[in-house]
């Protein structure tokens, strides 16, 4: 089952168990929420493509108690209603549910303005924020239902490409994948399954995170390997980078990564068209950590 | 520039007897919080005083006659709701509040000192009384719908007011709301629009009336500085879509250096100042 009909069948079993759940559709997924809609129509609206106000109103629907999910694509989400989510959600610490679709580039052929690879950068800006990015259906299963009703704001990153494996993972922890002593390797949600193809065979620690924010620290610095952590994010590089430096101080440490390189994509196509020329695929991610080690 | 202010009345047409009654007894007392705001603009350097100043007879009444929002039911769901989307002018509402009990005037006093939980804008985690965090123009609004629709899905008989600016209603957020509670028939919500005219200087409004209209609101204008016109407005309620009273104010009211000056907008008294005007409100 892809991520998105995941979402679909998650979120409908839990508004069928808890009235509070109140969910918002930007005009996208209505095909899906169909039957939810008919069904359940005190819970389950079709809003519009109004963004800024969809998530002025969630945050009305919080205060008296509801639990608000919205869901719409990536850019009009979270770029759009940006000042929203941080003083509506954010600064008014009230609980709520943003779910995306077309993560990064997944809308390749759309252009960039559905494009957004900048979601958890500019997010990680905001003080209170939850940033979930499973790595499979099931665990997006697992961490919705662990967090739905936690009264924060969370963002969760529906993906279109996922990992072969499931883990089994909890919200603001990390995986131990493999454990090395030339490196850490950090890999973040849908970039697991080709980061580790890439270290399979070398000495390198792995740490899978599908929580960005609360950042688990604890684990990094019991697995710092070497001064040497490369990062590899399915999003614009140096979303992490902070919490890092904050997790191994005092000491010192070389970051490098492979992310989404900090430009607009220009091209259209398919998203594994885009992978293969970014360098998302193991052996070039596997070159660049043997680069990274072999680095003074 | 507008001199003086339209007579209309409220729907209806007749005055209530219950403000009427004790008219002066009400001015009075406005008056005397209009002292309290000027005195805390000086104390403190801060403070948006002339649109606090435009929108304090409507509060008072909103408090004093209308809102089910005591300090007693103020965490209980059977409560009326009152946001004040045009943040900037929570000055009025400070005293207000304090007027009916929510905080002490001692601890008002303290506004834009360092810990104070009073800033130039209301914030919901700070002030009991104060529904949302609002100072983003545009914001206000679509948090009192998102309310109002909770309500009527719990089948509330609780009442909604938001109160926006003129200035506000440039935002589009604005009139994505206005779209929203008309399809979600929010008869539950009533919006104030504190129609000073301070943005004609920028992109003038138009006819707000027919806009509203248009959007499957119902309308009606009023003397926002008329005690009983804003009473009769704002104590009709609505079976079946959301209500707008357009409200033609002065900013600044009250005080005449201020009034339609854009020079008060952020500015406080200094100590002559402070004299003068105190002396015009007693």
């Amino acid at each position: 089952m892809s991520m998105r009909k995941q979402f679909i069948s998650t979120v409908e079993e839990l508004i069928a168990r808890d009235e509070r759940i109140v969910l918002l559709l930007g005009d996208i997924g209505v095909f899906g929420f169909r039957n939810s809609l008919i069904k359940y129509p005190k819970q389950v609206y079709n809003i519009g493509i109004l963004e800024q106000s969809t998530i002025g109103l969630a945050a009305g629907l919080a205060m008296t108690g509801k639990i608000p999910f919205v869901h719409t694509i990536a850019p009009f989400l979270v770029e759009r209603s940006y000042e929203q989510l941080k003083d509506d959600f954010c600064y008014q610490e009230l609980g709520g549910n943003f779910i995306s679709v077309g993560a990064s580039y997944d809308y390749s052929a759309l252009g960039s303005t559905h494009h957004c690879p900048a979601d958890v950068g500019i997010l990680k800006l905001l003080p209170g924020m939850e940033i979930i990015l499973p790595g499979t259906s099931r665990e997006f299963d697992i961490l919705l239902k662990q967090c739905y009703s936690n009264n924060n704001p969370t963002y969760f990153r529906l993906s279109e490409y996922e990992n072969d494996e499931d883990y089994d993972v909890t919200f603001g922890k990390a995986n131990i994948i493999q454990r090395g002593s030339q490196a850490t390797v950090i890999a973040i949600g849908s970039m697991l399954n080709q980061v580790k193809k890439a270290v399979s065979g070398l000495d390198v620690s792995l740490l899978y995170y599908t929580t960005v924010a609360p950042f688990d620290m604890e684990i990094l610095k019991k697995h710092v390997s070497h001064g040497k952590i490369f990062v590899c994010e399915p999003n614009y590089g140096g979303s992490i980078y902070f919490d890092i430096i904050r997790a191994v101080k005092p000491n010192s440490v070389q970051i490098d990564g492979i992310s989404v390189p900090h430009r607009f994509l220009n091209h259209y196509g398919s998203r594994e068209e885009h992978d293969n020329i970014l360098g998302f695929n193991a052996p070039e991610i596997k070159k660049r950590i043997i680069n990274f080690i072999n680095e003074k | 520039m507008r001199v003086g202010l339209p007579i209309y009345y409220g729907i209806g047409g007749q005055k209530s007897s219950l403000i009427k009654n004790k008219l002066i007894m009400h001015k009075l007392k406005i008056k005397e919080l209009r002292k309290l705001i000027i005195e805390l603009s000086y104390k403190s350097q801060e403070g948006h005083i002339a649109s606090a100043f435009s929108i304090l007879d409507i509060l008072w009444v909103l408090y004093e006659r209308i809102l089910n929002t005591t300090p007693k039911n103020i965490n209980t769901e059977n409560r009326d709701i009152f946001i004040l989307s045009k943040g900037h002018a929570c000055l009025a509402q400070y005293v207000v509040l304090m007027e009916k009990g929510f905080f002490s005037k001692s601890e008002l006093l303290s506004f834009c000192e360092y810990n104070s939980p009073f800033g130039g804008h209301p914030d919901r985690n700070k002030i009991i009384g104060i529904e949302a965090s609002t100072g983003s123009l545009g914001h206000g609004f679509p948090m009192a719908v998102g309310i109002a629709l909770a309500l009527s899905i719990k089948q509330s008989s609780s009442r909604v007011f938001v109160l926006v600016g003129d200035g506000e209603c440039n935002e589009g957020t604005i009139w994505e709301s206005a779209m929203l509670a008309n399809r979600f028939q929010l008869a539950n919500l009533c919006c104030i629009v504190d129609f000073n005219h301070s943005t004609d200087r920028a992109l003038s409004l138009g006819n707000l009336q027919d806009k509203f209209l248009s959007f499957g609101w119902g309308v009606s204008t009023i003397n926002g500085h008329d005690l009983d016109q804003i009473y009769d407005a704002v104590s009709k309620t609505s079976s079946n879509k959301p209500s707008v009273i357009i409200a033609e104010t002065i900013k600044g009211y009250g005080c005449k250096r201020m009034e339609n000056n854009p020079e008060w907008h952020h500015k406080s008294p200094s100590e002559s100042e402070l004299k003068e005007i105190i002396k015009e409100l007693s």
